[in-house]
């Protein structure tokens, strides 16, 4: 935890102070049967920085996602995690810093076995062997942060799909994580349920200050969220930049997907950018 | 795989042909599974060092797969106990004395009828139902989920899995051992004509503590069939809930076919081998 605190001190917060790359995937290959889905990803995340991966349905922005956290092995290039590459790492040490990960799915994928409490609380239990109130305490604090006190009792099954996406939101927070990656967050959901998830984003930005990468097909959502977007097609990234950057590029593939994508969800402006955060902090 | 065809071409339209190809398609598939779930049992094994953590999952699923289970149990080898009954009377009439009614019900049931009876029915139920929980899992990203945090899957679902199987399978073959003999002494009591007295005579007469030991073994061996085949289909589930169904009857499908092959091999083993020497 204390490692977790000096990186805080000397990352700095928010937009634009960023510090060192804490992500980099290298020439990233990867291909399911003679499907190619990945074709020579490049892509680095700096300390600090909210990377957007913009791309349409079926990409393999998931299929990225879980290269970046080990769940995927490539057949080809390089995952580095603060300078560790993934393949090299024994289980022991790909444990440990899975532990520093959080990762948001895109279904929530929370356990329907266990309670909402249970959910939030198995990193902890599993990990740092909190129990008792000590446990119940800190689920409750992580609940709060993403706006669901007193849910804790509650099944899965028993919740809306934006609530799902909110305890995963607090699982994946669970263990004050350095770096967090949110597949889909606001896909499926409604637009005003959506417009919450993102300004709960960026809030937990704010407040955990983690290196995040999120993945969406949603642009406003991309621009909200981000420091920089990442636009995915094909299996390559084809732009790094702003939304600007995105909106002014003469790439085919870009203005395509800008042209295609871009519907502002009801009550915000196309450029409203990281405001409004006031009812959440 | 699964799609692929055995047979291309206009071979394939043959009905003989479709029929190898059906068949050829099982063997590989059963292959693959059996393949799968020896690694999968090689890394419950080394998640064998944090079971004293994994003692409450354990806990759980001992109460899942045997207690309830013990219905089911209890049915099958009441009945199979008195079917044992009426057809070796019928079988031993005129040339077999009546003592060895209860010899001839004791033996088949402890070694034969309680634990491969059991394993069957409750491997129907169990292997389904773990293969369709982790199936589930897995199509709904709960598996990569768990993994993600750092936990491991196997040391979290499959070995408690296992070893709840491991111990409540012999358990469960004791009850219906002492059910089905139960329900055979009944039988002969009631319908055979045959007195107490006599059939507790004809089992103590020829009784082996091997033969209890080797149903026990067999047992065992069953159980760790039956966790480990559900949890292999469940694991390698894909597409959905039409994949979750395929990975149920993949499981009660192997579960069954090598509970009965593993049967003559511990029979051979066991009662030719090592206790026949
Ligand atoms: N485990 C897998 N096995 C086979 N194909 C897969 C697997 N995971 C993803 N794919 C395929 O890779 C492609 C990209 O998937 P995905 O990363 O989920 O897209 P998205 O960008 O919508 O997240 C899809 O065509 C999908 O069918
Ligand atoms: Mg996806």
């Amino acid at each position: 935890m204390t490692e977790k605190s000096d990186r805080s001190a000397t990352a700095g917060s928010g937009r634009g102070t960023a510090g060192g790359p804490v992500i980099e995937v290298r020439d990233l290959w990867k291909s399911f049967g003679d499907q190619e889905v990945l074709r020579g990803i490049n892509l680095t995340v700096k300390d600090g920085e909210t990377m957007v991966v913009l791309g349409p349905s079926g990409c393999g922005k998931s299929v990225l996602l879980k290269h970046v956290i080990g769940l995927m092995k490539p057949d080809r290039g390089a995952i580095v995690v603060e300078g560790k590459e993934l393949t090299e790492l024994d289980e022991l040490e790909l444990k440990e810093l899975r532990m520093r990960f959080g990762m948001v799915f895109q279904g929530a994928a929370l356990f329907d076995s266990m309670t909402v409490g249970e959910n939030v609380g198995l990193p902890l239990k599993e990990h740092r062997g909190t129990i008792g109130d000590e446990l119940a305490d800190l689920v409750e604090t992580k609940l709060r942060m993403v706006g669901l006190a007193g849910v804790s009792h509650l099944r899965p099954s028993e919740l809306s799909g934006g609530m799902k996406k909110r305890v995963a939101l607090a699982r994946a927070i669970a263990l004050d994580p350095d770096i967090v990656l949110y597949d889909e967050p606001t896909t499926g959901l409604d637009p005003i349920m959506a417009e919450q998830i993102n300004q709960l984003i960026r809030m937990l930005q704010r407040k955990i200050n983690a290196t995040s990468i999120v993945v969406t097909h949603d642009l406003h959502s991309a621009n909200f969220t981000g420091d920089k977007i990442a636009l995915m097609h094909e299996g390559k990234i084809k732009l790094v930049g702003t939304m600007d950057d995105l909106r002014h590029s003469d790439n085919e593939a870009v203005r395509t997907f800008i042209a295609r994508g871009y519907t502002p969800p009801p009550g915000s402006t196309v450029d409203a950018g990281p405001v409004g955060l006031a009812e959440f902090d | 795989m699964r799609n692929s065809s055995i047979a291309p071409g206009r071979a394939a339209n043959h009905p003989g042909a479709a029929l190898f190809g059906t068949i050829g398609r099982v063997a590989i598939d059963l292959v693959t599974e059996v393949g799968f779930a020896s690694v999968l049992l090689w890394r419950s094994i080394l998640a064998l060092r944090k079971i004293g953590r994994s003692m409450p999952l354990v806990v759980e699923q001992a109460r899942r797969i045997g207690v309830e289970s013990l219905p089911l149990v209890i049915m099958t080898s009441v009945f199979t106990g008195a079917v044992t009954a009426v057809q070796a009377a019928y079988q031993l009439k005129d040339f077999v004395p009546k003592i060895y009614l209860g010899t001839a019900i004791y033996k088949s049931v402890v070694i034969e009828l309680g634990p491969v009876l059991t394993a069957l029915v409750v491997g129907g139920r169990v292997s389904a139902s773990i293969a369709a929980e982790l199936g589930t899992m897995r199509v709904t990203e709960q598996i990569d989920a768990m993994d993600a945090m750092g936990i491991d899957p196997v040391r979290y679902l499959t070995m408690p899995r296992i070893v709840a199987a491991l111990v409540m399978l012999p358990v469960l073959t004791v009850f219906a051992d002492i059910l089905a003999i139960g329900g055979g002494f009944f039988v002969s009591n009631a319908s055979l004509d045959l007195s107490p007295k006599i059939f507790i005579a004809g089992m103590k007469m020829h009784f082996l503590a091997r033969d209890v030991l080797g149903g026990l073994i067999k047992a065992f061996a069953f159980g760790g069939i039956i966790s480990l085949m559900g949890c292999a289909a469940g694991l390698r589930t894909r597409g959905g809930a039409v994949g979750v169904g395929g990975a149920a009857t993949r499981a009660v499908v192997t579960s069954c076919v090598l509970i009965l092959v593993s049967d003559y091999v511990l029979a051979v083993l066991l009662f030719s081998i090592i206790f026949g020497a």
